[in-house]
């Protein structure tokens, strides 16, 4: 094993931020090395500065013992062989599955195309990596875990020697990101460096060799994984011992009135489901990701369209066709994606938290500031975001106060039944751990809580009650007590295996259990 | 407020000491300093220029067009598009000068006017409810009013010889135009109801996030509708001014305009992504367009110039909005 790529006293500055100070990390060929921080510690910016996208403001890059400058991507794959696999997908969603993959790689005949060899080649390439995607398939219609596996295929046709990953799991399933660890093991024994960025403590002492802290910007340690647990990577992270624990389960009462009930909802992706919430219960909705959990939260919000099925709230049946009676209704949904669906990024927090009822601060259709503003700011003390004034844009505050803007917005008014998507996604530990007190302290008030989460530990830690979807129906209830993750993911990945009857099912899906 | 631009700044924004922040900030002011600047040349450089006669010109020069771009200012906001201003503006005048001789002036310009609401009504269903990009549907909307204006007409001018119909476009209170008087009106009432109104605030919204708009209970179809069925009643109300003032219908006399219009909209500082704008900044943006031709005669410049340099404008603006909004 010899070091590849030496990355030597690097800083950047943003505009007045301090993204990096001094940071050198060393990557060795046929290591895994590992990188975490909290949001803004300088994760992405160090890969994304390794990987050409933007030069340091000081500091050298070496590659093997040789000083380099990278003046693009482009130029870090020429030059160094360095790739990077992003948060985003860099996929183009016309083209298919092989046209991405061997983007810039095509091989041809005096400008001709020829797709016989490389259809081999690609045939190769999912031999190697056991994936499971049709070359021809259009990208723009595959899952984001597939557009993930398109730009790793992409990677490895560049023969890239380091390959940087930016939080690479947050959108795939456990049996995705299991079979994409397989595909990183085996980078590793090919003897090419990894450098791997995660908020998933767990994964990535499973995964490394050698584990890089960040905070704020500075290296706290690099030191080999076999000597860290969660608990020491988040110390080391925050500066301080965090507790990673969920605040403590109150069960409602066994007499507790039924707020929000479904019966039979019917939408393309959900077949007949029926669940109750209960007034001071969290009722945790898992399953994979396109199990149809959301779709159920969408139509029960009156945000898609349903074919069938009834909505009763506090024992009375409603008609929601669309979310404006959602609303009125009592039920408020926090949508899973916030920057897409859940907030106005460039227009200001008062804007955003007081756009669900504005008629509230309104005589004659004009709007009274100094209402709004009172309002606004009691709400967002309410939930803890930290902004210099209510006045600031949203698209300047960082993903865990966005986060709390968007409970601000939906709990103005408090409603009766909370349905929150995925409410933690893409926010860094201290805010995961607020909003986990948030929906504690809400569910003790009396609120109904429907819960929809990826992160197994999530529902676990929170729900009272937990449903289990896969494929658009309810497949399993456990109790928030004696549910266990293998449980619930048993009932999740049943489904799972029924669904890949063409012949691939027993690669991967297996080592799950 | 950790990293928000983790792409960084390109190495020759930095050469010119240009970031992120200080972009914003050229876009938000970038109409102000140039039209003050241009203000301050043309009133140093030309005697004539900084006289009441030629300032009361070039308001009255820039009425039409100002009351238009006005309500194009609000469909932008909404996240739209409205290229039939230029068909609905000459619609409007043919249809108030066809039916002056039976309806009499004043009954005749508000059937005009509302036939622009009407027409505006029509493009925010057709965009809405018939999901037609906005840009695609109004240049489909143009044709047809355009051409349904033609076979009122049949290709002729109509002239009205009632005096009494002119009164709009011609007469003047305290030395100011009806015309002017109209454009500060209409500013001053769109401001008003983008700014302190709900229907303002959701208009914001709707342009800003199309999704989230809607499921914040807003009925963001209803709202792009009243943003375009404003848009056709400035167009409208533009063309009954010029329409009185020349005392004739003309179908085609609008043909072109909008393009200028969205060029002054844009120049103003309104983004064309939605979401975020301002009355004031296209009250400018009409203004510096009007300044330009006006500096260019009053100089004796070849106006040939002016295109070029209008031209230079628009892709600065519109350059200045797309560089201060590229993030990661």
């Amino acid at each position: 094993m010899s070091d590849l790529l030496v990355a030597r006293g690097i800083t950047k500055h943003f505009g007045g931020v301090q993204a990096l100070r001094d940071v050198t990390v060393t990557l060795t060929r046929g290591e895994i090395h590992g990188l975490v921080g909290e949001n803004g510690a300088g994760k992405s910016t160090l890969g994304k500065i390794i990987a050409g996208f933007f030069p340091p403001d000081a500091g050298v890059i070496s590659i093997d013992g040789q000083e380099v400058r990278f003046r693009s991507t482009r130029d870090a794959l020429l030059q160094g062989r360095i790739t990077i696999v992003g948060q985003e997908r860099a996929v183009i969603p016309q083209l298919s599955v092989l046209e991405n993959v061997f983007l810039g790689r095509e091989e041809g005949t005096a400008g001709m195309l020829r797709s016989g060899s490389l259809s081999a080649r690609y045939a190769d390439l999912i031999r190697r990596t056991g994936f499971s995607l049709s070359a021809d398939a259009r990208v723009g219609g595959l899952r984001v875990s597939e557009q993930l596996q398109v730009e790793i295929l992409r990677a490895l046709v560049r023969d890239a020697q380091l390959i940087i990953m930016d939080e690479v799991t947050a959108a795939l399933t456990a049996d995705e990101a299991s079979r994409l660890f397989d595909v990183v093991r085996s980078l590793k024994a090919e003897g090419r460096a990894v450098l791997y960025i995660t908020h998933f403590l767990k994964e990535v002492i499973d995964l490394s060799d050698v584990i890089s802290v960040l905070r704020d910007g500075s290296l706290v340690r690099t030191g080999p994984a076999s000597a860290e647990t969660p608990a020491s990577l988040v110390a080391s992270m925050v500066g301080r011992t965090v507790e990673l624990s969920f605040p403590e389960k109150r069960f409602p009462p066994a007499d507790a009135p039924v707020l929000l009930s479904v019966r039979g909802l019917c939408q393309r992706n959900v077949v007949d489901v029926s669940l109750d919430v209960r007034a001071g219960e969290i009722v945790g909705l898992a399953g994979l990701i396109g199990s149809g959990r959301s779709e159920v939260a969408r139509a029960v919000f009156g945000a898609d369209r349903r074919s069938a099925g009834m909505v009763t709230v506090d024992g009375r049946e409603v008609e929601i066709r669309r979310p404006r009676e959602a609303i009125n209704a009592g039920i408020a949904l926090l949508p899973e994606s916030r920057k897409e669906q859940g907030l106005l990024m460039r227009q200001s927090i008062t804007q955003n938290v007081s756009l669900v009822h504005l008629r509230e601060f309104a005589a004659a259709t004009f709007v009274r500031p100094k209402h709004e503003r009172a309002a606004v700011e009691r709400s967002i003390q309410n939930v803890d975001v930290r902004a210099p004034s209510v006045a600031t844009l949203v698209e300047n505050l960082s993903g865990g106060n966005q986060q709390k803007v968007l409970f601000a917005k939906w709990l103005f008014r408090p409603p009766r039944v909370l349905i929150a998507d995925e409410p933690t996604r893409g926010v860094d530990v201290g805010a995961k751990h607020a909003i986990y007190e948030l929906i504690a302290r809400l569910a003790g008030e009396g609120m109904g809580v429907l819960l929809i989460s990826s992160e197994l530990e999530e529902i676990l830690g929170l729900a009272h009650r937990i449903l289990v979807m896969r494929l658009g129906r309810i497949v399993a209830e456990f109790d928030g007590e004696t549910a266990t993750d293998d449980l619930i993911m048993r009932a999740a990945f049943a489904a799972d295996q029924e669904a890949r009857h063409d012949g691939d099912a027993a690669m991967g899906v297996g080592s799950i259990s | 407020m950790n990293a928000i631009d983790v792409t960084g700044t390109p190495r020759w924004w930095r050469a010119l000491g240009l970031n992120r922040a200080r972009l914003s900030l050229a876009r938000e002011y970038a109409i102000v300093i140039t039209f003050v600047a241009l203000f301050a040349t043309l009133s140093l450089t030309s005697a004539p220029f900084f006289t009441r006669t030629n300032l009361l010109n070039v308001l009255d020069q820039s009425c039409a067009f100002g009351i238009i771009a006005a309500g194009e200012t609000v469909v932008f906001i909404s996240g739209g598009f409205d290229l039939s201003v230029g068909a609905v503006f000459g619609l409007a005048g043919v249809v108030a000068a066809m039916l002056e001789p039976h309806l009499g002036p004043a009954a005749a310009l508000a059937v005009g006017l509302l036939t622009g609401l009407g027409a505006g009504i029509v493009n925010g269903i057709l965009v809405t409810v018939g999901r037609i990009n906005s840009f695609m549907a109004t240049i489909g909307s143009g044709f047809v009013l355009g051409g349904f204006a033609l076979v009122l007409t049949k290709g002729y001018l109509i002239t009205v010889t009632n005096p009494s119909y002119a009164i709009l476009g011609r007469n003047k209170l305290f030395s100011v135009s009806y015309g002017t008087w109209s454009w500060l009106l209409f500013s001053a009432l769109l401001t008003v109801l983008l700014k302190a109104t709900m229907l303002g605030r959701y208009v914001f919204a709707s342009g800003g996030n199309e999704l989230a708009a809607r499921l914040s209970g807003l009925r963001v179809n209803l709202i792009r509708t009243a943003a375009f069925g404003i848009s056709g009643l400035a167009a409208a109300f533009g063309g009954i001014i010029l329409s009185s003032r020349v005392q004739t219908g003309q179908a085609d006399s609008g043909t072109g305009i909008e393009l200028t219009i969205i060029a002054a909209v844009v120049i103003g500082g309104t983004s064309i992504f939605g979401g975020q704008g301002a009355i004031w900044r296209t009250v400018l943006g009409v203004l510096l367009l009007t300044l330009i031709g006006n500096g260019f005669n009053l100089l004796n410049v070849n106006p040939i110039y002016q295109q070029i340099i209008q031209g230079l404008i628009i892709l600065f603006a519109v350059g200045l909005d797309a560089w201060s909004r590229r993030t990661s």
